[in-house]
């Protein structure tokens, strides 16, 4: 078994029972992991607890807003999931209430009402209640919250009957498992008497966040580090363990890797050291690397298509492309097997909302150059069938790694590929605005529904420019269709055969290749305790993390 | 009645209003320039969020002013600019003027370490390499001069910081100061000092060896000169003729690579204070190109010609302090 696609439970070197198992052996799947996490956090839940201490976190990008009612990403939540608590988040074991202590929907799934905790305060002591709740979901999640405003586009009002009752009153019908797995992410209440009243875009609690979370919002460094402290008030009894908690923005990966082995630093998450390191560190008794902790934040690796371009709109083609991927090479050598092959918008950890039904491209070049002479493209004089021209997104070194391999596997089938290669407004604009591009490629993650993250992907209509949705020139009156359909279907097992046959319609139609599913990668000191315990774990709020001293 | 004003006055006044138009070419000019870049400042913020919907981004843009033209939006920024105010840092969520000051004393710093170890020890070791032409000590000193002038700086941090961060443990990986441990007085001089010294070397090293090969050579011309050899002859001791008359001279040339390079290590800075975590002028218009913002890349252009011009000028007294035949005139 190669050390890279070996996955490590959370054990202390030297501890007798060390569990190994490939990544496949490990599987991706919510429910395995969950497994795996309950039996390795069994053991560390033998140990003795530590209190105190201050665990030093890696940060790739600097995060200038953090506020997550404002900005949607999960290196906001990486911060500010430990400040800012949102109304309900994701455990192995399903959704957990957080400042939510029940939801429910009326039959017409037209109003959502949601229980609040009671008894617990802002880090600046006043009392949190459905007040925060109604002015968040109104001023900031349904105007200002990217991704979020389109799912709360038809929320009318939220009523506040008791202190810690708010009623979210819908013009359409809301699935409530819509709504639910949206909140992890999307739900994070902002203090009212804090923002309103002020330009909220530019509200001074945006980069000094109060929120109700275990740790307090203490300072924050330009360019260099977050720093939180614990929050002695805490309404879960007990927590935190830790005192501090840092984050330092560290841009350079080689530099990031030696703060690690220098223990300067505990954790470096989203693979922020490169992959070369991260198979080092796989062999580093001190560090455990996994994928765990990631399954909500699984992303694909794809190859984005112009279907502008006559060639690339016959499907022909574009299957044959698919035939023209070795994925699993791709997979060993880029991911170092930490991934697996994609099966459309749906990832594996998607849940219910999920199927491998469908049809699949297996690596084949002679029959990917068969189908494209087929198709009416045969090698011209210069050695090519024909030239395209290739962005690939500048986040991840494996998306870099991802479009050379892609243009060598074209290659092969005598198609000539250019790499364009841009920094992030010069791709965005490249691909979603100025539609400057054969292919592209990049990552895109899924958000625990699809309805929030994936659907854009294939839903026509999206305004030019808008980044990450379908610019692609592709349509499909049926599929359209089937995602507002599904969006508002309250049928859980009704919507999730809709989303059966989108994924399996995406994988015959191929709008966009979903070529590779990989979570990301941490690597973590064996000091921290408790870590990567949740399916979100860097989003969420560390409450129970500890370090050995 | 006319106001009659030390010449030095005069020299400034007249360094001034000339300094003005080039400033504000330096700063129409860098506007244009970095509009042609594709994207804005909202595809940055855009990107680093992971998406949002097409109202999100046309509500920033708005909110931004970009959305105007471009001659409106290069006319706004100047007429702030005539009054000093450098605007808002749309990625920083913060006045420019305050993003500015919270990181040009780091970058100060950096500079002003990195410049007086290579000022200090290339012209020392360049005089003794000269002194001792095509002996072994010259050979050996001109040999590290050439490697550290082929050493990338990137290079040479990576190995600094694996040496003696990583192996000996010695030196803290990066950042300017060690975060929660709260030092105050001279513990935290000390601290800052002890976080320095790696980025420090890693920039000095390549400037040293500019200013050690330039002096050396400098040297060995002035040597040769007919005032020293009639110095000499009048029975002036080494060490006087040394210092008096032929390093006097020789460091002229040295001088005005010091004010030139000043601009450069600036923009060397841009990689050591990157891979060091510093948070400095460089590494932040590093990342002000990479985000698009406008503003703050704007400020730092404003903040740097500024400091190119005063070094500039101060370059030109130094001059006329060392060589009495130029007048500053």
């Amino acid at each position: 078994m190669s050390a890279q696609a070996r996955y490590r439970a959370n054990t202390r070197p030297g501890e007798p029972e060390k569990m190994s198992l490939t990544i496949k052996q490990a599987g991706l799947t919510l429910a395995m992991t969950g497994a795996l996490s309950s039996v390795a956090f069994s053991a560390q839940a033998q140990e003795e607890v530590q209190k105190g201490g201050t665990a030093v976190i890696h940060m790739i990008s600097e995060q200038r807003i953090l506020n997550p009612g404002l900005r949607a990403s999960t290196g906001v939540y990486n911060i500010t999931g430990k400040i800012m608590e949102p109304l309900i988040d994701k455990s192995y074991d399903g959704y957990e209430p957080v400042l939510a202590t029940e939801w429910s929907s009326s039959d017409d799934g037209l109003a959502i009402t949601v229980q609040l905790r009671e008894g617990v305060n802002w880090h600046d002591g006043e009392p949190f209640t459905c007040d925060d709740v109604a002015f968040s979901a109104m001023e900031l999640w349904k105007e200002l919250l990217n991704y979020s405003s389109a799912l709360q586009a038809n929320l009318e009002s939220v009523d506040c009957p008791t202190p810690h009752t708010a009623v979210f009153n819908y013009s359409k019908p809301m699935p409530l498992e819509l709504f639910v797995a949206a909140m992890p992410d999307l739900g994070h209440p902002v203090p009212k008497h804090l923002f309103e009243g002020t330009d909220i875009l530019k509200n001074e609690y945006n980069t000094a966040p109060v929120g109700t979370g275990p740790f307090k919002f203490v300072e924050y460094e330009r360019g260099q580090y977050v720093l939180a402290e614990k929050n002695e008030d805490y309404w879960r009894e007990g927590y935190p363990y830790l005192d501090r908690i840092v984050w330092r923005f560290i841009k350079d990966k080689s530099a990031a890797a030696a703060a690690l082995e220098a223990g300067e630093v505990h954790e470096s998450g989203f693979i922020g050291v490169s992959m070369a390191d991260v198979a080092r560190f796989g062999e580093d008794d001190r560090f455990d690397v996994g994928t765990q902790g990631y399954e909500n934040n699984v992303a694909h690796s794809t190859v984005e298509f112009n279907h502008r371009n006559p060639i690339l709109a016959d499907l022909k083609v574009r299957q044959a492309m698919y035939h023209g991927l070795d994925i699993d090479y791709a997979i060993q050598t880029i991911m170092h097997g930490f991934a697996k092959p994609g099966r459309g918008p749906v990832p594996s950890a998607g849940g219910i909302n999920y199927t491998d039904d469908v049809p699949t491209y297996a690596y084949d070049p002679e029959l990917a150059k068969q189908m494209l002479d087929e198709a009416g493209y045969p090698v011209q004089d210069d050695g090519f069938r024909f030239h395209l021209k290739h962005r690939p997104a500048p986040w991840g070194e494996y998306t870099q790694l991802w479009a050379e391999y892609y243009a060598q596997a074209m290659k092969e089938i005598g198609i000539d590929v250019e790499i364009l290669t841009n920094d992030a407004p010069g791709f965005l604009n490249g691909v979603y605005r100025d539609h400057d591009f054969d292919t592209a490629n990049g990552w895109h993650q899924f958000r625990s529904d699809p309805a929030v993250s994936t659907m854009v992907w294939l839903r026509s209509g999206q305004p030019n420019g808008t980044p990450w949705t379908n610019q692609f020139g592709w349509k499909s009156d049926e599929i359209d269709q089937m995602i507002d359909d599904a969006a508002s279907e309250l049928d859980v097992e009704k919507r999730a055969e809709m989303y059966h046959v989108i994924q399996a319609k995406a994988m015959e139609e191929l709008p966009v290749i979903f070529a590779i599913e990989h979570p990301f990668i941490s690597v973590t000191s064996t000091k921290l305790r408790n870590h990567h315990n949740t399916p979100r774990w860097n989003s969420s709020s560390w409450y129970d993390l500890w370090l050995e001293q | 009645m006319t106001l009659h004003m030390p010449p030095i006055l005069t020299y400034a006044l007249r360094r001034l209003v000339q300094a003005i138009p080039v400033v504000i070419l330096i700063m129409i000019g860098t506007f244009l320039l970095l509009k042609l870049a594709p994207g804005d400042t909202v595809d940055a913020l855009v990107g680093d969020m992971g998406g949002a919907d097409a109202a999100f981004i046309a509500r920033l843009r708005a909110e931004y002013g970009l959305d105007q033209p471009i001659w409106v939006q290069l006319w706004r920024y100047m007429v702030k600019l005539a009054s000093f105010d450098f605007g808002w840092s749309f990625v920083y969520e913060q006045p420019v003027a305050t993003v500015l000051m919270d990181r040009l004393g780091t970058t100060l710093m950096l500079m002003a370490a990195s410049l007086s170890i290579a000022f200090c020890a290339g012209i020392v070791l360049g005089a003794i390499a000269a002194r001792r032409a095509y002996s072994a000590t010259d050979n050996l000193i001109s040999v590290l001069g050439l490697v550290f002038y082929a050493t990338p700086s990137f290079f040479l941090s990576l190995m600094l910081m694996l040496v003696f961060s990583v192996k000996l443990g010695w030196l803290p990986v990066g950042g300017i100061k060690t975060i929660a441990a709260f030092y105050t007085g001279w513990d935290h001089v000390w601290d800052v000092v002890r976080h320095l010294i790696m980025p420090t070397t890693a920039l000095s090293l390549i400037y040293l060896a500019f200013y050690l090969r330039l002096m050396r050579a400098s040297v060995m011309e002035v040597a040769d000169l007919d005032y020293v050899r009639t110095a000499r002859a009048k029975g002036a001791r080494e060490g006087r003729l040394m210092t008096h008359h032929i390093m006097r001279n020789a460091l002229l040339p040295v001088v005005t690579l010091l004010g030139l390079q000043f601009s450069t290590v600036l923009g060397g800075s841009i990689v050591v204070e990157t891979i060091f975590t510093l948070p400095g002028l460089g590494q932040l218009a590093y990342q002000s190109v990479v985000q698009r913002d406008m503003n703050t890349l704007m400020g730092i252009i404003f903040l740097c010609a500024i400091i190119v011009v005063v070094v500039n000028f101060l370059t030109d007294l130094l001059y006329a302090r060392l060589d009495s035949r130029i007048e500053l005139a």
